[in-house]
């Protein structure tokens, strides 16, 4: 059933209109689970996720304990104008929260969608990548919270868990909010900006429907991956690109790379020539590749989880 | 007057973006004083204020009005990237440069720019920054310091000495940790956030009003020689302070009836909210103290549950 979140009038004719799709199961008993996305309006991997999951959910209620709660856009003017901020306010969403009632119309959004999923059992924030990085599934979560979220993060089916170290922005964060709140929030990367990876949608909502069994409200199936490896920042390796140019990959995303092998060119267009050689730092998971072949000094080419030999 | 350059990028078919500095007074002299313009794209109005600053300097230092054994570093323009294609934020990937700071010389694309600045102005004694506020409006000019530490302190009472209407503490929250104000406070700069009129248009009268008030600034502590009157009156407040009036009802035109520094009285209308397609009155927006608007928003067009004013009560 759709239900208005928020709402707020745009100034000509319309409104900005978050919505949810609750599901209740046949059985009436069981936890409530929100699953979120779209917050970063050029993050599409979400809307599969969303799709498959009611599809799923709708088609067997009978195996349903509970509420499942889809947001399935909380940006949504960002999405329908391909912009990964709010348009108009130029604001990154998930910079925003927990928001404020008495503030601007993202803040007041944000405190709205905080108020709503408040008190779920669990809740699942999809983004994936931006346009930039092509990632492998991974549930990232903040350090402080690891003792929650740590137990539950491998439901999810992705490849690994990354615990970070809190960074000022990931303060402001929609997960970090909910989980302050006390509702546990798992935030998935996966894929790349402005695509669909039906894939990885499929296993993380494969993941999803483990997640709800594991709290009791469902007994309709659902397939395991194997465990994930668990990381920390001091596992991650990352390369930064040190010339301006374009990037060529010359390793495989999520393949395993050697120290030393080579990852990528970048070229200059203009003369025909090899600017710099890639190579890995050191030998492991090649989990984050870059996409988007325009770089320059500092730009992001991969991540590397090390310690990871399958 | 010497040209710096005080950080190069390359990028993919443009000229490499440099960040210059125009270095006054004494090289070899103390770090008296850094001045930062726009560090975001459509702050037109930061960078003009700066840029009138690099000419009054320039002028003033041929005077021999810049004190002994001190240097003064005025930066116009940290990101003539986002200026120069009509970009706020980096055009690339949309980040804030002004949401980097420290930075990090071997970190993203943005965290070197940071990184770059800060480098070269992190150790001078003051630390000016021109800024703009992330919603579009008219500001009553005034200097904001956010709360660090015991530098803070020593940085309000010092910025009377601008003579603009108000000093702001402002509470710090996640994202002010990222900021260059915070930072250099961090590096026991004694650091001041500098709000004129107008952001992304010249406003000449606001650009002087501010001009004069830094080179006030200066001339008290002692950075310049130059004869300037006693400061006009500051009245310090905090950010809490401030009472905001917000549209909760509707959205379309927005038909200001006052401007930022006017007085206005408890029960006044502020503004009318007017239908975007016939202009009949769709919500008023009174003031709910007496006091001194300062802020006004000035888009034509607002949405539902937006800040149009702020206003600072009438004194306690």
């Amino acid at each position: 059933m759709r239900q208005d979140v928020f709402t707020a009038e745009l100034p000509v004719g319309e409104r900005l209109v978050i919505q949810k799709n609750r599901i209740r199961g046949y059985h009436r008993r069981g936890p409530r689970v929100s699953v979120v996305t779209g917050i970063h309006g050029d993050e599409l991997e979400g809307q599969y996720v969303a799709y498959e999951l009611a599809r799923q959910l709708e088609a067997r209620l009978e195996n349903l304990h509970g509420i499942v709660d889809i947001y399935p856009a909380i940006n949504p003017l960002g999405i329908n104008s391909v912009q990964r901020r709010m348009p108009d306010f130029d604001i990154d969403l998930d910079r925003t929260f927990p928001g404020s009632e008495e503030g601007n119309l993202a803040e007041a959004l944000a405190a709205a969608v905080v108020e709503d999923i408040k008190g779920s059992d669990v809740c699942v924030d999809v983004h994936s990548s931006g346009i930039f990085m092509r990632e492998m599934p991974q549930v990232r979560l903040n350090v402080e919270f690891a003792k929650t979220l740590l137990p539950i993060a491998p439901l999810l089916n992705v490849n690994f868990v990354w615990l970070r170290e809190t960074t000022t922005e990931g303060k402001s964060s929609l997960a970090y909010a909910l989980n302050e709140a006390g509702t546990p929030c798992l935030v998935v990367e996966s894929g790349v900006g402005l695509r669909v990876t039906e894939d990885y949608g499929s296993r993380l909502t494969e993941g999803i429907l483990r997640l709800l069994a594991y709290y009791h409200g469902w007994e309709g199936g659902y397939v395991s991956a194997l465990p994930p490896h668990v990381a920390r920042d001091e596992d991650v390796s990352v390369v930064y690109s040190e010339v301006a140019g374009v990037f060529l990959p010359r390793a495989q995303h999520a393949s395993v790379v050697e120290a030393g092998a080579l990852i990528g060119i970048v070229v200059d267009p203009t003369t025909g020539k090899v600017e710099t050689e890639v190579h890995a730092p050191t030998s492991g998971l090649l989990f984050t590749l870059r996409e988007y072949p325009v770089v320059a000094p500092g730009s992001l080419l991969a991540r590397i989880l090390r310690g990871v030999s399958r | 007057m010497r040209t710096l350059t005080l950080f190069k990028l390359d990028t993919l078919y443009r000229e490499p973006m440099v960040i210059r500095g125009f270095e006054f007074g004494d090289h070899g002299g103390r770090r008296a004083c850094a001045i930062v313009g726009s560090t975001r794209g459509n702050e037109v109005q930061q960078q003009y204020i700066c840029a009138q600053l690099v000419r009054r300097l320039s002028k003033l230092e041929g005077e021999g009005r810049v004190a002994p054994r001190k240097r003064v570093l005025v930066v116009p323009c940290v990101n003539p990237f986002s200026m120069n294609v009509g970009s706020r934020f980096w055009p690339q990937d949309k980040s804030d440069i002004n949401r980097k700071f420290p930075g990090d010389a071997r970190g993203g694309t943005t965290e070197r720019v940071a990184a770059g600045l800060f480098d070269a102005v992190k150790r001078y004694s003051i630390g000016i920054q021109l800024c703009s506020f992330y919603m579009p409006g008219d500001f009553e000019p005034n200097v904001r310091i956010t709360r660090v530490g015991p530098v803070t302190d020593e940085s309000l009472e010092m910025a009377a000495d601008f003579g603009l209407p108000y000093v702001v503490e402002k509470r710090p929250g996640p994202f002010d940790t990222t900021m260059l104000n915070y930072n250099w406070q961090v590096w026991d700069t004694n650091a001041f956030s500098v709000y004129s009129r107008a952001t992304d248009q010249v406003d000449q009268a606001s650009a002087d009003v501010v001009e004069d008030a830094i080179l006030r600034f200066l001339a008290a502590n002692r950075v310049l020689d130059v004869p300037v009157g006693p400061a006009a009156p500051s009245r310090r407040i905090d950010e809490g302070d401030l009472v905001d009036v917000r549209t909760t009802k509707a959205a379309g035109f927005l038909a200001g009836r006052v401007r930022a520094s006017e007085h206005v009285e408890e029960g006044q209308v502020l503004a009318e909210v007017l239908d975007a397609l016939d202009t009949h009155v769709r919500e008023q927006l009174v003031a709910p103290v007496s006091g001194t608007v300062f802020f006004a928003r000035v888009d034509p067009l607002v949405q539902q549950e937006t800040i149009c004013f702020r206003i600072v009560p009438d004194g306690r």
